[in-house]
């Protein structure tokens, strides 16, 4: 399967890169703009989110409404998020429709209405995605142990809280939307069957005259390490660990990811045989890799009840320590076979791929192709990754649970005190 | 993309599209059984016995099981509903031989006592975890209060209680008489050696004993009502509310399945603009629930306990402008636009295919094709849709509401 990846660096710094996948109907893409949620003040925590919502309730000509129906109408299944670093809008759609879509959300982008009557509706809107995270009790766990691992701009989540969200005016949004919503450090990514060149004389005719704006401030905040016991009268307890990992961008990070793979990439993987195959612990279990731009972690997560948490968390610390001691032959091959199973399958979605090299290019200003992954797979070696392993065992962890009683940590040798 | 079909002479159905261009292939077995097979001695047994499939064969462990899946880097999993039992397997094509082999074995289950106790743990915390999920338990109440005594009516999962009582032996002889050949498809999409998948199932499928299992499909009597289910904890309220549908073989399926995009799809539809543009709930959709012999709609609304009754209301009222003033030409085209889109997206995914191959077969023992399908709902006009309202009216409901709120009442 041939891969080519295009990408193209406009003057006022948007960067268009493309994947032609001419065997498919359809197309997708992408949109990353800069404007994510660590560039939230701290008293207005929430506003990259609505910012989000608002941009989307009017632009160009279109009102609220018709801008649902011109999207509807060009048959583009959309999708808009705020995220940690990047407010993200995409698409997918038959191909013959990409350019029209990119027209109407060069709209959203540059020319949102922001009118003042959608604000409550758009605020109510908010208020619902808060109230979500209420009743998901795994994301909860997970999400407060995120918050602790990284701090509190890198572990935010992006709904802010009911108080700041309220206090937001209108003023308050078209500040944020005039300061961060810019070309400079903009990434459009498409993959389907498109044609590089007109696509690129396309975007270039949407946004090649929008004046680039000069770059936010960073701010970052302490981590939290330690463990903690969120009391919940609850079915099961949720448990959520993290301990440090490296970014998509190191060189070791295909390390990390093969050992974590053989940890839990699959349904032969040590906690799934482990905790749920042999113990009939759970139902869900798993570790992955989680990666910001300059910082990883591993992130591990057991849903299980409450009288048989204790031994649950007893065998994932034990799993994940073991690790270490490094892996064999036969995992290795198994989860190089999975890897290389699962590229394949991705170039099944134009949607998939639209999101992934919108990813690489954010992390690496670049794309892998198919070809360099399978070769960085290909070289992994057990000895590569137990030599890794030897260096950086799982250690440092820092643990959430939710559910009705906090559990022992001493006997894991873990300090149940935070740091 | 070529359309092949083959039946073995014990019963068992081959269908696979076969697409050269493909890069990987998906199959899956389809079983025409599930929880309204059960009875209530058994309830869960289905559903415990498609985790059971994985657990081993007189020829390989369970642990040997999930090796060879993993080595054939094969995207594998199962699902367990009202009335079908799916298994099902996407790999790259160099691993047809391998995989069909594989899934044939574990088809026929040792079901051996250490690993059915094992297992039996997970089910039941497969039981707790949903307990504290939203909604809580609420759609199987609601199963079971619309659907009333029909079979449709009993959950998937069962209870702790009926789970546990569960023996090797139960579901031995349960498998026995659904598990029969004639009583399954073998689905395939992607790209596929046809006459050596037909080939290879006969040798490691062929001696499978035919078995007659039946399966009443009396229409269900659909009830109506009111349940307010309190889960104090909760931070949202939960409103599900079912009304009559199509069957799987009625026509009017698909005029029903574009009047419920119009209706309740996830953007731009009736609901969308009603609660969610405005920020009046967190979710809100419709969708079809079609069966053998029975069907349903069910609405579905989250929102903050204040807003629950206003939200009930503003359904109701939805419900009869709807039945008064009908549907637009402009919401058909757009539905149909974005359905026809769906299809394209759809399409193109191998593990989507086969799903839609093994499910028509599972409710009409039928095939149509993309273009088929892409042109019956192209076809649907707006009389349809208005007829399909009439049939099947939304305001004669059951309604099942979960959460905080204690004093949630019908709307008039």
């Amino acid at each position: 399967m041939e891969q080519q990846i295009f990408h193209h660096t406009y003057e006022n710094g948007i960067t268009l890169v493309a994947q032609p996948m001419p065997w498919l109907e359809s197309a997708a893409f992408s949109i990353s703009v800069p404007a994510g949620c660590r560039y939230d003040a701290r008293s207005q925590l929430g506003i990259a989110n609505f910012v989000c919502e608002m941009v989307q309730r009017g632009c160009g000509s279109l009102n609220s409404r018709e801008f649902i129906e011109a999207l509807e109408s060009l048959g583009v299944d959309y999708s808009s998020s705020a995220s940690l670093y990047n407010t993200n809008f995409g698409g997918a759609m038959q191909a013959a429709q990409l350019h029209d879509a990119l027209k109407i959300y060069a709209d959203v982008l540059r020319r949102p209405a922001l009118p003042e009557d959608q604000l409550e509706d758009g605020r109510l809107v908010c208020f619902q995605e808060i109230a979500a995270l209420g009743d998901d009790l795994a994301q909860r766990a997970l999400q407060k142990l995120r918050t602790n691992f990284y701090g509190s701009v890198d572990g935010r989540n992006c709904e802010g809280t009911l108080e700041t969200v309220q206090s937001l005016t209108l003023d308050d949004i078209k500040s944020f939307y005039d300061r961060h919503y810019r070309p400079n450090g903009l990434i459009i990514a498409c993959a389907g069957k498109l044609n590089f060149e007109s696509l690129q004389s396309h975007v270039g005719e949407l946004f090649q005259d929008w004046q680039p704006k000069p770059e936010p401030e960073e701010s970052n905040a302490p981590s939290t390490h330690g463990v903690e016991h969120i009391e919940y009268e609850s079915e099961q307890t949720h448990i959520a660990i993290a301990y440090p990992g490296v970014p998509y961008s190191h060189e070791d990070y295909y390390l990390n990811r093969g050992a974590i793979g053989v940890l839990s990439g699959g349904m032969s993987s040590r906690l799934f045989t482990e905790v749920r195959e042999k113990r009939g612990l759970c139902y869900t279990v798993f570790a992955s890799c989680h990666t910001l731009k300059d910082k990883g972690a591993v992130l591990c997560y057991s849903g299980t009840t409450n009288e048989r948490a204790q031994e649950t968390l007893d065998v994932i610390i034990a799993e994940l320590q073991k690790l270490a001691h490094g892996i064999k032959d036969d995992e290795l091959r198994r989860l190089k076979v999975q890897i290389r199973s699962g590229m394949v399958m991705q170039q099944e979605s134009c949607r998939g791929r639209a999101g992934s090299i919108a990813g690489d290019w954010f992390h690496l200003d670049r794309v892998r192709t198919l070809d360099e992954v399978n070769q960085k797979i290909n070289e992994l070696t057990v000895e590569s990754i137990n030599e890794y392993l030897a260096a950086n065992p799982p250690q440092s962890f820092d643990i959430v649970t939710l559910g009705p009683q906090p559990l022992e940590f001493e006997a894991n040798g873990i300090s149940a005190t935070q740091a | 993309m070529e359309y092949r079909q083959h039946r073995l002479d014990n019963g068992l159905n081959i269908l696979a599209e076969c697409n050269p261009q493909a890069y990987t292939s998906a199959f899956g077995f389809f079983v025409r059984t599930g929880a309204r097979d059960e009875t209530s001695e058994i309830s869960g047994v289905s559903h415990f016995l498609e985790h059971m499939v994985f657990k081993g064969t007189p020829n390989r462990s369970a642990a040997q099981v999930n090796l060879e899946l993993d080595e054939m880097g094969s995207s594998s999993n199962a699902r367990t509903g009202e009335e079908s039992t799916i298994y099902h397997a996407a790999v790259l094509p160099e691993f047809q031989g391998q995989v069909v082999e594989l899934l044939s074995d574990i088809m026929r289950p040792s079901l051996r006592v250490d690993d059915f106790e094992t297992e039996k743990q997970v089910i039941i915390e497969e039981i707790k975890m949903y307990d504290d999920q939203p909604p809580y338990g609420g759609y199987e109440r609601m199963m079971l209060e619309f659907f009333g005594n029909h079979p449709l009516g009993q959950s998937v999962l069962g209870t702790v209680e009926s789970v546990s009582g569960l023996t090797p032996d139960s579901m031995m002889s349960y498998f026995k008489e659904r598990y029969s050949p004639s009583n399954i498809c073998f689905a395939g999409a992607g790209k596929i050696d046809f006459d050596q998948l037909v080939e290879d199932l006969d040798k490691h499928c062929g001696e499978w004993t035919p078995s007659s299992p039946e399966r009443s499909t009396q229409p269900a009597d659909y009830q109506q009502g009111f349940v307010s289910m309190h889960k104090p904890n909760s931070h949202q309220q939960y409103i599900l509310q079912m009304a009559a549908g199509p069957s799987s073989e009625q026509e009017t399926r698909f005029a029903a399945a574009v009047m419920n995009s119009i209706i309740g799809d996830d953007s731009g539809s009736r609901l969308y603009w009603e609660f969610l543009d405005s920020g009046l709930a967190e979710s809100a959709g419709m969708g079809g629930y079609d069966y053998q012999g029975s069907g349903a709609t069910m609405s579905f609304i989250c929102c903050s306990p204040e807003q629950a009754q206003e939200n009930l209301e503003r359904l109701t009222r939805l419900q009869q402008t709807i039945r008064s003033e009908g549907f637009t030409q402009k919401e058909l085209d757009l539905a149909k636009r974005k359905i026809a889109s769906h299809i394209v997206l759809a399409s193109e995914r191998t593990n989507s295919r086969m799903f839609s191959i093994g499910s028509q077969w599972l409710s009409e023992e039928s095939f149509k094709t993309v273009a088929e399908i892409a042109a019956i709902y192209e076809s649907v006009t707006l009389d349809q849709i208005h007829e399909a309202l009439a049939s099947f009216p939304l305001d004669q409901n059951m309604t099942v509401t979960v959460g905080p709120c204690e004093n949630l009442v019908t709307p008039h």
